[in-house]
């Protein structure tokens, strides 16, 4: 067995800024463990610009934020093990790991959680229809045309109207793909209001509202999708060769819940406290596998706050014992973090995240603790369905006690 | 070139007609109309082996369920073709089905299975505690077992193949001319000229039975949808859950697959077209309903994958089994629901139906020992976790599927095999590559890249 003081698991955004502030504040030795062969997580593949703002205070590209990440935590001593995935746990602080070096169990003193979230296949949409070739989500298209250089079809519809679908329509058209229709089950488009993709209004995509995907057609290749007017039921198929579901994300959440950890229904990620901390004692969880899906800067900072609330809990600090339960209404689909201690920390960027099902300009939330009313306020900017809500810390900063604090539409 | 036997159809009861028979000393060429074998009816059913227990007592079926699972399991061992002995538990959630318990008891023990036993309401949910509210009892049957679909015939034929059997793939039988000794097939690539010719065409068997002059079945494709549900429910479902069939129909049953996974299905409904394996509105919203009532926490997961198999239901209530001496014919038609099982029976019971018409059979003294197959079950070590293999070849340590942990090595011994894949859909079904959760988000684009190189590309 080899020790190791810290492990993490996971090498993308959040896994190498949260090794790398670990090296800052003194830790001795820092092992990222990363199942791809090169570290970086999705940016990697994510060959457009739109990275590393809030985090590196510039824009760049996926590909080349992810290299500078990487360097970053090499030059600060963070020892980097790409090809090396974890697969379980033989113990609750024991990871079992496999690569070309064989197999082995590291127990470290600490632990942080940062394996991300990827997109709901159409399997785990329930799609019906054929099963031809063809059919992928934005990583796969995005691993085949940024890493292996192949080409798709040449008429896309395009699943879903996110900010990451918009970046599965520019992957397209440099490889020659038109995208002849959006689906969203939305009356408002989601990423309408944020400009994250310049040039995106000029790629003038028919956005198909309100519908959703019945079907798909083809035996062999895709031929086209069936779909559906939600609010008519009408019905009409779009010919395609090509399609692309985006979005709809889940985080990779299997070796939290195989560990034990208490996990979110809503997001099903793990609950963290303000200071990133799971329900074990030495496990901390960053990035978007605890916020399905927020930008890569905001993973990265996660990773830098959770590296902080790791070496105050090394250098004996504990977490202060009462919590209460942080549960947001519907439309909110989820919230986090999930539990706030009473005189702890503020959350990564005095931000608390939703996530929602409906659109909604101009936001009236109020923030309730039982019967106590402790914020309540109409915010400039909207909730909206594929994008993360941010609510500023302070409407939440006057909880006391164990009472769960609820998080309301109004 | 004449051969003593040509085999048409490369499912799971061809390639095990084509292991048996070429333990003797005959020329034999097996013809498929697809890349690949296994990759029809035989890659897309529920996967248990069955011990036969509701079978209809007297019936061909019957016996070679009962023979077919004692083949196989023993086959399994030697082979290594994975099998978990989970039992299944019949579960009735209504009086009509409580009573007739019993008489799926006495229906056992006429197909020659006594260990069945009925349990109270307790002792079902002791046994599946995630069983939703409701059940009133249920039946045992401790020998029910789950097994790997695509690695059976993929032995047979690798079996069959080191034996010396032709592989005759993308191969399509339009039609036959009988001769006084020998038979001509035409297919989409040339003739092929066989003594014997055996017809194990399953959904197109009725179609050859014609071509042979006969008018005794048509095939009915049944279709049945199936849900794959994530692994992490497997705990949710260690034993079969069977429904009790009763006049209004069968239910849907829950099963651990050899994968890991739970499966929920399949349905039952009839088609007319015969390649029509596509999943419906439907049937998902079937068996939507159907899970949310058996296990509530099974439905609240995440599927996985989604599938449809066509049984080769015909007018007969049993399989179609009849040989023709004259014109040197046999047919094995209207495999339908138990096809996996019976596999070997039916291998076995061609040799005798042969032998008895008169074919000269002598037994092969230098017969190369059984394939090892490639482990892809659950329960049994895999390479990722094996620390020896690893060591002795680093390959097997990469693991390039990440969600069913496929490591790079596996791809490359699958692409390097005896039958090797012809497609992504190959591979998946010989390492399991692609077919777990993320469906590809992460790794297709790798994995395809080794499929379009051969697998020798190392970065
Ligand atoms: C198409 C697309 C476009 C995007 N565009 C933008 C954009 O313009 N700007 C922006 O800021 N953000 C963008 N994002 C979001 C951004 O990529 C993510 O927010 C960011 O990658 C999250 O970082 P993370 O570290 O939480 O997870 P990830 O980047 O997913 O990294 C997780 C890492 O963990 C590894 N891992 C997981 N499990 C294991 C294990 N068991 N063992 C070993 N390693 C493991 C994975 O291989 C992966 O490398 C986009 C995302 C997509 C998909
Ligand atoms: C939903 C479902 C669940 C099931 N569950 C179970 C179970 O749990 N246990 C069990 O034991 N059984 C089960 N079965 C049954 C089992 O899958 C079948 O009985 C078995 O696969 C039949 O095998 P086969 O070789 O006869 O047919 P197939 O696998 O269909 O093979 C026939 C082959 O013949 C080829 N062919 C056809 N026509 C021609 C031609 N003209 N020229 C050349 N080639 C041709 C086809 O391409 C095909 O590959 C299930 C079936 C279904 C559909």
């Amino acid at each position: 067995m080899i020790v190791s003081e810290i492990l993490i698991i996971g090498g993308g955004p959040a896994g190498l800024s949260a090794a790398r502030e670990l090296k800052a504040e003194g830790a001795e030795s820092v092992t990222i463990i990363e199942r791809e062969s090169d570290a970086g997580g999705i940016p990697r593949h994510s060959d457009h610009t739109g990275y590393g703002l809030r985090d590196l205070k510039r824009v760049m590209s996926g590909p080349s934020y992810a290299r500078t990440l990487v360097e970053r935590a090499q030059s600060s001593g963070v020892v980097i093990r790409t090809g090396a995935m974890v697969t379980g746990w033989s113990g609750p602080m024991s990871a079992e790991i496999t690569s070309a070096r064989g197999r082995e169990v590291i127990t470290p003193d600490a632990i942080i959680l940062a394996t991300g979230a990827r997109e709901r296949p159409r399997a785990a949409r329930r799609i019906p229809g054929d099963r031809p070739t063809g059919v992928m989500t934005t990583g796969q298209l995005q691993n085949l045309v940024h890493l292996k250089h192949q080409a798709v079809g040449t008429r896309a519809v395009v699943v879903g109207a996110e900010l990451v679908s918009w970046s599965a329509v520019l992957t397209l058209r440099e490889v020659g793909c038109a995208t002849v229709a959006m689906t969203t089950q939305f009356d408002q488009p989601e990423s309408y209001a944020a400009m994250a993709i310049p040039g995106r209004l000029a790629l003038r995509v028919p956005i198909a509202r309100r519908t959703r995907v019945i079907r798909v057609i083809g035996r062999e290749r895709v031929e086209g999708v069936e779909i559906e007017q939600i609010t008519t039921g009408r019905r009409r198929i779009v010919e395609c060769d090509t399609v692309i579901f985006t979005g709809d994300w889940i985080p990779d959440y299997e070796l939290a819940q195989s560990n034990g950890l208490e996990m979110d229904p809503g997001s099903r990620g793990p609950i963290v406290d303000t200071g990133l901390r799971t329900s074990r004692e030495g496990i901390f969880a960053a990035g978007n596998l605890l916020h399905p899906v927020d930008t890569a800067d905001v993973a990265s900072l996660d990773g830098v706050h959770a590296a902080r609330a790791l070496m105050r809990w090394l250098a004996g600090e504990p977490a202060p014992g009462t919590a209460a339960r942080v549960v947001a209404d519907a439309p909110f689909t989820w919230v986090s973090p999930g539990l706030v201690r009473t005189g702890d920390v503020a959350p990564a960027r005095d931000r608390v995240l939703l996530w929602s099902s409906e659109y909604r300009a101009f936001p009236k939330i109020v923030v309730r603790q039982g019967a106590r009313v402790l914020s309540r306020r109409t915010l400039p900017w909207p909730v909206s369905p594929g994008r993360v809500f941010r609510l500023p810390w302070s409407m939440l900063e006057p909880a006391r006690g164990t009472e769960d604090i609820r998080i309301s539409l109004v | 070139m004449t051969y003593d036997v040509a085999i048409i159809g490369g499912g799971v009861v061809g390639c095990a007609v084509a292991r048996e028979l070429a333990g003797f000393d005959l020329r034999i060429v097996l013809i498929e109309a697809r890349g690949d074998v296994g990759d029809a009816t035989s890659k897309a059913n529920t996967a248990i082996l069955h011990t036969g227990f509701d079978a209809v007592p007297g019936s061909l079926e019957s016996t070679m369920v009962a023979r077919g699972y004692e083949l196989l399991s023993e086959y399994a061992k030697a082979t290594g073709i994975p099998v978990e002995r989970t039992g299944a538990l019949l579960v009735a959630w209504d009086p009509d089905q409580l009573a007739a318990l019993p008489k799926l008891r006495d229906k056992a023990e006429k197909n020659g299975y006594s260990k069945c036993e009925i349990v109270d309401a307790d002792e079902v949910y002791r046994r599946v505690p995630a069983l939703g509210p409701g059940a009133l009892g249920g039946l045992t049957v401790p020998d029910e077992s789950i097994i790997c679909p695509w690695t059976t015939p993929l032995a047979y034929a690798t079996e069959a193949k080191s034996r010396g059997v032709e592989f005759r793939l993308n191969c399509f039988v339009e039609s036959i001319d009988v001769g006084p000794d020998t038979t001509t097939l035409h297919t989409r690539s040339g003739d092929i000229t066989a003594r014997w010719v055996i017809n194990a065409a399953g959904l197109g068997g009725d179609v050859i039975d014609r071509m042979l002059g006969y008018d005794r079945f048509t095939i009915v494709p049944r279709r049945g949808e199936l849900f794959v549900v994530d692994k992490l429910t497997r705990p949710m479902a260690n034993t079969i859950v069977l429904p009790v069939p009763t006049e209004k129909g069968k239910g849907v049953l829950i099963s651990p697959t050899i994968f890991g996974n739970v499966m929920l299905g399949p349905t039952s409904e009839n088609l007319v077209d015969r390649t029509d394996t596509s999943t419906s509105e439907e049937g998902f919203a079937f068996l939507l309903e159907k899970g949310a009532a058996l296990m509530p926490t099974l439905i609240d997961q995440e599927v996985t994958a989604s599938y449809a198999g066509l049984r080769a239901s015909t007018e007969h209530s049993d399989f179609v089994v009849d040989i023709d001496a004259k014109q040197r014919y046999l047919l094995l038609g209207g495999i339908r629901s138990t096809g996996l099982t019976a596999s070997m029976a039916l291998g076995e019971h061609s040799r005798e139906l042969l032998a008895e018409a008169g074919m000269d059979l002598t037994a092969r003294t230098d017969l190369p020992p059984p394939p090892q197959m490639p482990n892809i079950g659950e329960a049994f070590p895999r390479p990722y976790q094996r620390a020896d293999l690893i060591a002795s070849d680093p390959e097997f340590g990469q693991i390039v599927c990440f969600c069913e942990r496929v490591s790079r090595g596996e791809i490359r011994d699958a692409l390097a095999s005896p039958i090797p894949p012809c497609d992504l859909d190959g591979l998946r079904r010989r390492t399991r590559a692609l077919m777990g959760r993320c469906q590809g988000f992460f790794c297709a684009a790798e994995i395809d890249e080794m499929m379009r190189v051969g697998g020798d590309d190392r970065e």
